[in-house]
C-alpha cells in the first residue's frame, strides 16, 4: 500500500513544502528482511546504576555481530542505545539515564531503537526505588515522542529470574520486526527458555493456525509465519474459500473453509490438526469483524454478531484445542489480535471495543495455566493499519488517522504479522499474558 | 506390476461452484476452471509442489487448442510440474471414468495417488468455423502460386460466414439429448408430477446439504460465486407446475427447464490414493472406490433410450460384487433430466424389462428412494458435462464418511452416445 503522503514528504520539493510548513515528515521505516543483520550500525550499552544485564546485552550484541561502541565515542551514528536500569535504587540515580541516554539520542540514525531494560515497579524494595522504576516509563514514553525519522524507545521490564528469556524480546525491539513497536511496555516472565533458534527460520518444522487468513492482517500473518518456516494452517469463512486457498497456495499452506462460530468449530480444528499435523504450535486468532453504530443505535443483532466472532469464538476455539489431547503441543504460542479500540474505546464500537478489550481479559486469566504447559498467550493491538478496508476511508479521516501517532504514518499489516510471529518463537517464552500495542505510540489510548 | 490389487482411496474433492451458462464463469476457458478446481484441491490438501502420480480429466466441448487440457492446466497449478497428465472424454461419463481410470492405476500400484477431474464450458464453447468454409480455407492453404490461390478463393460464398455452434444433438438421430429422453419417458410412462417432485428434491437436498456446511469441504468459490448459481432454495411444486413443456409431443410433454438439467460451466476434481499415501500426509480416507462398470446400447436401430445403458450396466456390477441393488445406504443417479432417473428406477423394478432386455432372472426391484441423491444431484446444481462425475464421487464419498465404517454407495452416469458409467464406493 503507498504512502503517498510519505513520499511526497521525501521528494525535493515535498521536504522544502513540509519543511516549512512544519509539517509532519514521515520515513520509510527499516523494516525486517530475512538475512538481514540485527542492526544497520553500532550500539551502544550503558547502566544508570549498578545494573546486572550490562554484560548480558553486550554478548548478546556481540553475537548478534553487532559493534557496540562506546558511549562516548563521537562520530559514526548510532542503531540503538541499550540501558540497563536494573540498578535503580532511587529517583538519584536516573541522572545516569539521562547521562547515557542525551548525547546518545543526538547520534542515534534514522530508525535506530532506544532500548531501556529495568525491574518491575511492583517488585521493588522500597517507594523510592518503585518511583525510580516507575519513572522510567515517562521517560519512555516521552523519548518515544521526540525521537524523529522512524526511530522507537520501548521499555521492557525484567524481573529477577526471567534473565534468561531476555534475548528474544531484546533482538526483536532492536530489529526491523518491530518496526510500528514504539513507546510501549514489556513485561517477561521467568521461564524455561529454549537454548538458541535458527535466527532465519526460528518457526521451522511448527504448524500454525491463522483464523481470518484470506485477506487483510490475517494473510499478512500467513506469509510471515510461513517466511519464518511454519506450515500454515489458513482458515477463513466458506464464502472467502477463493482468495483463501490462493494464499494457502501462495505459502505452501493447508485452506480450511470453516466458519469459527460454528458450533462444531473448535472440534473440528482440533480433529483436523491432530490428524494431518499432529498438533499445532501456534494459534493465531486474527479474525474479526466491526459492525459500528452509536450503542443507542445498535440492535442486537449487531452486537451479538462482534462479540461471537471476535471474542466468544476466541474462547471456545482455545478450549477446545486444550480439551483434545495433543491438539495443542508442548510449547504451545497462542496470539489473540485485539485492537487499539479495546485499550482506548472508539465512539460507534461499543460492540467492538468489547470484543477487543475483552481478549486482553482473556489472554491475561489464562496466562498461568499456559506457563504451566510451558506454553503462552498473548495479544497484540493494532494500531491504524494501512488496508484494503483504510484505503476506502474518506481522505481526510484516512490521513488523520494514519498521522496521530509518534511514527507519522500508518502501519502496514506486515508490522502486526512480525509481532505476532515474534511471540510465536520458541525465544519468546518469557513473555506472557502480555498485551503488545502495534501502533506507532498511537495517540488514542495512550 | 503388483502380485496384488488394492483398493483406491478417495481422500476428498474440490469443484468451483457451478454456474448457468453465460453468466458468472461466461468469460472463464476449460482451462480456467480445471486450473482452479485443482488449485482448490491443492490448497485444501496442502499439496503444493507435490508430484501426484497422475492427473486424469477432460472436457466433452474442447477447443482444438486445448488438445492437452489437463496437462496445461496441471503446468499452471500449484502442483509439481513433474505431474503427468492425459485428456479423456466419455461424454458425461468423463469425470467418473477419470476416477476409474486413476483408482485403476492405484489398484494395480502403478501409481500412489492421482486427480481425476473434469470441466466443461457451455458458455466458451468452441465455434468452428462453417464446413464449406473450412474446405475453402484448407484449399488456400495447400495453394503454392498466386493463380491456384485466386481460384481457391473464388469458391467463398457470403453463408459460409455462419459459423458452426456446436449442440447437444446425437450425431446419428439428429434428436437433442432432451427429445430422446422424451422418448424414453413415454415409453416409460413417467409423467409430469413426479418429475417436477424429484426436481424439486433435488433443489432441497443440495440447498440443505449448504446450509449444513456439508459443501464447505467440497467447493471453493470462484470468480465470485460461492454456490451453484442454478440452485433455487425455495423453488415448490407450483413454480415447477407453471413451467412449459420443452421437449416431447401432446401429453407426453412433461419436460420442462425445471426437471431438465440446464447447460452450465464448472470444473471439479477427486484425490485418490493408496490407504498408506494418505496415511503418510495424515490425509483422511473417505472411501473406497470398490468397483465400475461401463455399458453401451444401440440406440439409433435397437430401440433402446439413449440414456438406458447404466440400467444395463449394474446388474453386471451387482453380480460381479456379489449385491443386490437394495445392499446400499446411498444412491446417486445422475438427473441429465427427472425422467432418466425415474425411467431407469422403473426399468429395474420391471419384471419383463429386466428378463427380456437385461436378460436377468427377474426384476431388480426397487430402491429405498429416501436414499436418492440425498445431498442434491444435477437438475439443482447444474451439469457442466464432464465435472459432474467429480461432483458425485465426492459427494458420494463424504456421505459414506459422515454415516460411518461400512457404508455402501453406487453411482450411476448416462452419457451421450448411448453410453453409461457405473461404479460402487464404500466407507
Ligand atoms: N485493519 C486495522 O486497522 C485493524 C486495527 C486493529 C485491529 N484489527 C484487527 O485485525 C484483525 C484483522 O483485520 P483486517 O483489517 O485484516 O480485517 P479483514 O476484514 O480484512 O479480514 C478479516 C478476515 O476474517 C475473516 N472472518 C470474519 N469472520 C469470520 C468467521 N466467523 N470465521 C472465520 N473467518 C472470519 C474474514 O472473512 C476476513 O477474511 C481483526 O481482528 C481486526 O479487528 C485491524
Amino acid at each position: 500500500m503507498s504512502d503517498w503522503y510519505r513520499d511526497f514528504a521525501n521528494s525535493g520539493l515535498g521536504a522544502t513544502i513540509t519543511k516549512q510548513l512544519g509539517l509532519p515528515r514521515p520515513v520509510e521505516l527499516r523494516r525486517f528482511e530475512p538475512g538481514q543483520p540485527l542492526l544497520p550500525g553500532p550500539a551502544v550499552v550503558g547502566s544508570a546504576g549498578q545494573g546486572r544485564l550490562q554484560e548480558q546485552l553486550t554478548t548478546l550484541l556481540i553475537d548478534a555481530g553487532v559493534t557496540v561502541s562506546s558511549p562516548t565515542a563521537d562520530g559514526e551514528r548510532l542503531s540503538a542505545v541499550l540501558l540497563d536500569a536494573t540498578g535503580l535504587t532511587g529517583p538519584a540515580d536516573l541522572a545516569g539515564a539521562h547521562a547515557l541516554l542525551a548525547p546518545a539520542v543526538k547520534r542515534l540514525a534514522p530508525s535506530g531503537r532506544v532500548l531501556v531494560l529495568a525491574d518491575p515497579p511492583a517488585d521493588a524494595d522500597s517507594p523510592a526505588q518503585a518511583a525510580a522504576r516507575q519513572a522510567l516509563e515517562g521517560l519512555v514514553r516521552s523519548l518515544a515522542k521526540e525521537l524523529r525519522a522512524g526511530a522507537t524507545a520501548n521499555l521492557v521490564l525484567v524481573p529477577a529470574g526471567a534473565e534468561a528469556g531476555l534475548a528474544g524480546p531484546v533482538r526483536f525491539f532492536l530489529s526491523g520486526r518491530s518496526a510500528y513497536v514504539d513507546g510501549q511496555v514489556l513485561t517477561l516472565a521467568a521461564a524455561d527458555v529454549p537454548a538458541g533458534q535458527d535466527e532465519d527460520r526460528p518457526l521451522a518444522g511448527r504448524t500454525a493456525v491463522v483464523t481470518g487468513a484470506a485477506r487483510g492482517i490475517g494473510a499478512a500473518i500467513a506469509r510471515v509465519l510461513s517466511r519464518d518456516g511454519a506450515h500454515v494452517v489458513l482458515v477463513d469463512v466458506p464464502a472467502a474459500g477463493e482468495s483463501l486457498a490462493a494464499v494457502a497456495n501462495e505459502v505452501g499452506g493447508t485452506a480450511v473453509a470453516m466458519d469459527i462460530t460454528a458450533p462444531d468449530a473448535g472440534p473440528r480444528l482440533a480433529r483436523q490438526l491432530l490428524a494431518r499435523h499432529g498438533g499445532a504450535d501456534v494459534v493465531v486468532h486474527n479474525a474479526g469483524i466491526t459492525r459500528d453504530k452509536l450503542l443507542v443505535n445498535m440492535d442486537a443483532d449487531r452486537w451479538n454478531a462482534v462479540l461471537a466472532v471476535n471474542l466468544q469464538a476466541q474462547l471456545d476455539l482455545t478450549q477446545a484445542l486444550l480439551d483434545t489431547e495433543g491438539a495443542l503441543k508442548a510449547g504451545a504460542r497462542v496470539v489473540s489480535v485485539s485492537s487499539q479500540s479495546g485499550i482506548a474505546g472508539n465512539r460507534g464500537q461499543t460492540n467492538y471495543a468489547a470484543s477487543k478489550a475483552g481478549i486482553i481479559g482473556m489472554v491475561r486469566a489464562w496466562a498461568p495455566a499456559f506457563a504451566e504447559r510451558g506454553a503462552t498467550v498473548n495479544a497484540v493491538a493494532p494500531g491504524f493499519i494501512v488496508t484494503e478496508m483504510t484505503a476506502g476511508m474518506p481522505l481526510g479521516t484516512r490521513e488523520i488517522g494514519a498521522r496521530l501517532n509518534s511514527l507519522q504514518q500508518g502501519g502496514l499489516p506486515v508490522d502486526v504479522a512480525e509481532t505476532i510471529a515474534w511471540l510465536a518463537q520458541p525465544a519468546s517464552a518469557g513473555v506472557n499474558g502480555q498485551v503488545v500495542r502495534v501502533c506507532g505510540q498511537s495517540l488514542v489510548g495512550a | 506390476m503388483a502380485a496384488q490389487t488394492r483398493k483406491a482411496a478417495i481422500v476428498g474433492g474440490n469443484r468451483t461452484p457451478f454456474a448457468r451458462a453465460n453468466s458468472v464463469y461466461a468469460r472463464a476457458s476449460n482451462q480456467d476452471m480445471l486450473t482452479a478446481a485443482i488449485d482448490g484441491l491443492v490448497a485444501r490438501f496442502g499439496l503444493q509442489d507435490a508430484q501426484v502420480g497422475e492427473v486424469v480429466a477432460g472436457a466433452v466441448l474442447k477447443h482444438s487448442r486445448d488438445f492437452n487440457l489437463t496437462r496445461e492446466a496441471v503446468l499452471g497449478s500449484r502442483l509439481s510440474a513433474a505431474t503427468p497428465a492425459y485428456d479423456v472424454q466419455q461424454a458425461c461419463g468423463t469425470g467418473l471414468e477419470a476416477a476409474v481410470l486413476v483408482a485403476n492405476k492405484i489398484a494395480l500400484g502403478q501409481v500412489e495417488s492421482g486427480v481425476a477431474g473434469g470441466v466443461d464450458t457451455a458458455s466458451d464453447a468452441p465455434v468452428a468455423v462453417n464446413e464449406d468454409l473450412r474446405r475453402v480455407l484448407m484449399e488456400l492453404n495447400r495453394a503454392k502460386t498466386l493463380q491456384q490461390r485466386l481460384k481457391a478463393l473464388s469458391g467463398l460464398r457470403p453463408g459460409h460466414l455462419s459459423p458452426s455452434v456446436p449442440s447437444t444433438s446425437e450425431p446419428r438421430t439428429g434428436l437433442s439429448m432432451g427429445e430422446h429422453a422424451a422418448v424414453t419417458a413415454a415409453h416409460w410412462g413417467i409423467g409430469r408430477t413426479e418429475q417436477d417432485e424429484l426436481a424439486l428434491a433435488s433443489h432441497r437436498n443440495l440447498a440443505a446439504a449448504y446450509e449444513r456446511g456439508f459443501f464447505d469441504d467440497l467447493v471453493t468459490p470462484y470468480l465470485g460465486l460461492a454456490r451453484d448459481n442454478n440452485l433455487r432454495p425455495d423453488t415448490s411444486m407450483e413454480k415447477l407446475g407453471k413451467l412449459k413443456p420443452v421437449f416431447g409431443k401432446g401429453a407426453d410433454a412433461t419436460m420442462t427447464a425445471g426437471n431438465s438439467t440446464p447447460l452450465t460451466d464448472g470444473a471439479s476434481a477427486v484425490l485418490l490414493a493408496s490407504d498408506e499415501w494418505a496415511a503418510e500426509r495424515g490425509l483422511p480416507v473417505l472411501a473406497h472406490l470398490v468397483d465400475a462398470q461401463t455399458a453401451a446400447v444401440d440406440h439409433v436401430h435397437g430401440g433402446e433410450g439413449l440414456l438406458m445403458a447404466p440400467v444395463h450396466a449394474v446388474p453386471v456390477l451387482l453380480a460381479r460384487n456379489g449385491l443386490t441393488l437394495q445392499d446400499f445406504d446411498f444412491y446417486e443417479v445422475h438427473e441429465a433430466f427427472a425422467s432418466t432417473v425415474l425411467a431407469t428406477l422403473k426399468a429395474w423394478e420391471d419384471d419383463a424389462y429386466c428378463k427380456e432386455t437385461l436378460g436377468l432372472d427377474g426384476a431388480l426391484g426397487s430402491i429405498d428412494r429416501s436414499k436418492l441423491n440425498v445431498a442434491g444431484s444435477s437438475l439443482a446444481a447444474g451439469h457442466p458435462f464432464a465435472a459432474t462425475g467429480g461432483r458425485i464421487v465426492a459427494t458420494l464419498a463424504k456421505l459414506l464418511a459422515e454415516a460411518g465404517p461400512g457404508k455402501r454407495g453406487l453411482i450411476s452416469i448416462c452419457a451421450a452416445g448411448g453410453q453409461g458409467v457405473v461404479a460402487i464406493l464404500e466407507s
